[in-house]
């Protein structure tokens, strides 16, 4: 039987008169590995940073597990979260072992840390500084510190940015592995549309409004959502090449 | 000869109360440094100025005054910085500049102090008092402690505030208490190297660390033994020669910052990393 992890009512965040988010109401179940798709500006990092409470001034209701963020924090224990590029300063002295330590809570043994560098083939580098490593490296081992308390849901920002092509694919057998074999539910933001029909059970179309939620076939058989996104998704892609 | 010295009481005291301040300086400095705060040190020994002059000024125990108006000035402007989005840099001016001006107007006022506040701009290791390295003992133990304590959520604050927001660690009560921390610490170290170098002790054994330590916990052991061997060669050799133990201390730091950086401009450390990547 399927779950409801996730439930968002009615979202709706106002920046000064501009709408970010546009009444978002869906629901994110057990085992989903539901791809957040839309332009630049469309509102996934506040969506996310809504659900990951580090933005408070919105109206609507987000639920984890049956009960409002708004009361408790003991949800995020439950989260793990990657964001879109690994931010920290580069000289810091950590190692591979001790950055992913970071997000170990009390109660959680120390040979978790191997563990999850396994899942992310990266337990041989456990004692090199993190600094030294590719951005694509550099990811991997946000995943492992994401996956170190046993989250149920991992949460991931536009992971992939700045990554080269093998690491990408590398990255997405990790993830794959983890929602299959781990039944980790993954709620993903990515402008890679072939990513997203390889990888995602459910897809959600995101231009501040909500255009779609559902199961990812039907997405990928409507034709004139696929043009939009494809489009929106051309554009973004410029825009980075621009850059 | 080193023997001999170790005998006299003030230089027993000085060199505990030296060792003291060095691991604290040490410590709290690499978290100051890795935030890119590594200025605050010396913005709060600046405001510890005012509070100094203001103690002499109203015949109150003066390193307790400067105890309460650095620690709440600096507490009132990470608030302001906070809630109106001033810039790092900005607010250390500010507390620099206050302090200083705080100072230099009660001293006008009372017509010139004695050579004592001399003692709190340069530092006076030598003249510490039993009841003082009691006190810089006891602080120094109960910051260890609280930092060893609260050790991961501080390197996770550090190392990403966002993230370690999203692993629900209370990251605004965090940088408070750093900041409280900071300021107890900078208070007592003045009378090590004095209001106008301590922000070396606080920056330079930290940087010079930071070159070799490949972790967090081997960088803070080797910033602690760059600081702790600075301020014992420096005491020593000062009294030796006859020169300030302050100046000393933190010319010894920078001679360690400079062989540090001669010897990771060598292949030393080149030949170390061929030896990690072969094992990938």
């Amino acid at each position: 039987m399927y779950m409801k992890l996730a439930e968002i009512q009615n979202l709706t965040v106002d920046y000064e008169g501009v709408l970010a988010l546009d009444n978002l109401t869906f629901s994110v179940e057990s085992k989903d590995f539901l791809g957040i798709i839309g332009p630049n500006g469309a509102g996934k990092t506040t969506l996310f940073s809504c659900m990951l409470g580090l933005m408070h001034n919105y109206k609507g209701e987000i639920k984890f597990f049956g009960a409002n963020i708004r009361k408790s924090k003991q949800y995020l224990y439950q989260i793990g979260y990657v964001p879109q590029k690994p931010i920290f300063e580069k000289n810091f002295p950590a190692t591979i072992s001790e950055v992913v330590g970071l997000g170990l809570t009390k109660n959680q043994k120390h040979d978790q840390i191997d563990k999850v560098l396994q899942t992310v083939w990266l337990h041989e580098l456990g004692h090199r500084r993190i600094g030294d490593l590719s951005v694509g490296q550099q990811q991997r081992v946000f995943i492992a510190k994401a996956l170190v308390n046993d989250p149920q849901i991992l949460i991931l920002d536009e992971p992939v940015t700045g990554i080269d092509l093998q690491s990408k694919e590398l990255f997405y057998q990790i993830l794959r592995d983890l929602n299959q074999k781990e039944n980790i539910t993954i709620i993903w933001s990515s402008h890679d549309l072939d990513a997203v029909a390889k990888l995602a059970t459910k897809v959600a179309c995101l231009n501040r409004k909500l255009f779609f939620h559902g199961i990812s076939e039907e997405f990928f058989h409507d034709e004139d959502l696929l043009k939009m996104y494809s489009e929106s998704s051309m554009q973004m892609h410029m825009h980075h090449h621009e850059e | 000869m080193v023997f001999d010295i170790l005998a006299y009481g003030f230089m027993q005291r000085a060199l505990v109360s030296g060792i003291a301040i060095a691991l604290m300086c040490s410590v709290v400095g690499l978290f100051l440094v890795l935030r890119r705060y590594s200025l605050f040190g010396d913005a709060i020994a600046h405001a510890s100025f005012g509070g100094i002059a203001a103690g002499l000024f109203l015949g109150i125990y003066p390193i307790w005054v400067a105890f309460a108006v650095s620690i709440l000035s600096a507490l009132g402007l990470t608030k302001i910085r906070e809630k109106f989005q001033i810039s790092g840099d900005a607010t250390v001016a500010i507390l620099l500049s206050s302090g200083l001006a705080m100072g230099v107007i009660l001293i006008s006022l009372s017509g010139g102090f004695t050579v004592n506040i001399f003692t709190f701009l340069f530092g006076s290791i030598l003249l510490v008092s039993l009841e003082n390295t009691i006190m810089i003992l006891g602080l120094a133990g109960i910051i260890l402690v609280t930092i060893l304590l609260l050790y991961r959520q501080l390197v996770y604050t550090t190392f990403n505030e966002e993230q370690a927001k999203v692993s629900g660690i209370p990251v605004e009560k965090l940088n408070y208490l750093l900041v409280v921390i900071a300021g107890i610490t900078v208070v007592s170290s003045i009378q090590l190297v004095g209001i106008l170098l301590i922000s070396s002790l606080i920056v330079i054994p930290n940087v010079s660390a930071v070159l070799f330590g490949r972790g967090f916990k081997q960088t803070a052991i080797l910033s602690m033994i760059f600081a702790v061997f600075s301020t014992v060669a420096g005491i020593l050799t000062s009294y030796s020669f006859n020169i300030a133990p302050g100046g000393m201390i933190v010319l010894l730091s920078i001679a360690i910052f400079a062989v540090s950086l001669a010897i990771k401009s060598t292949g030393l450390l080149k030949n170390k990393t061929i030896v990690i990547s072969k094992s990938t």
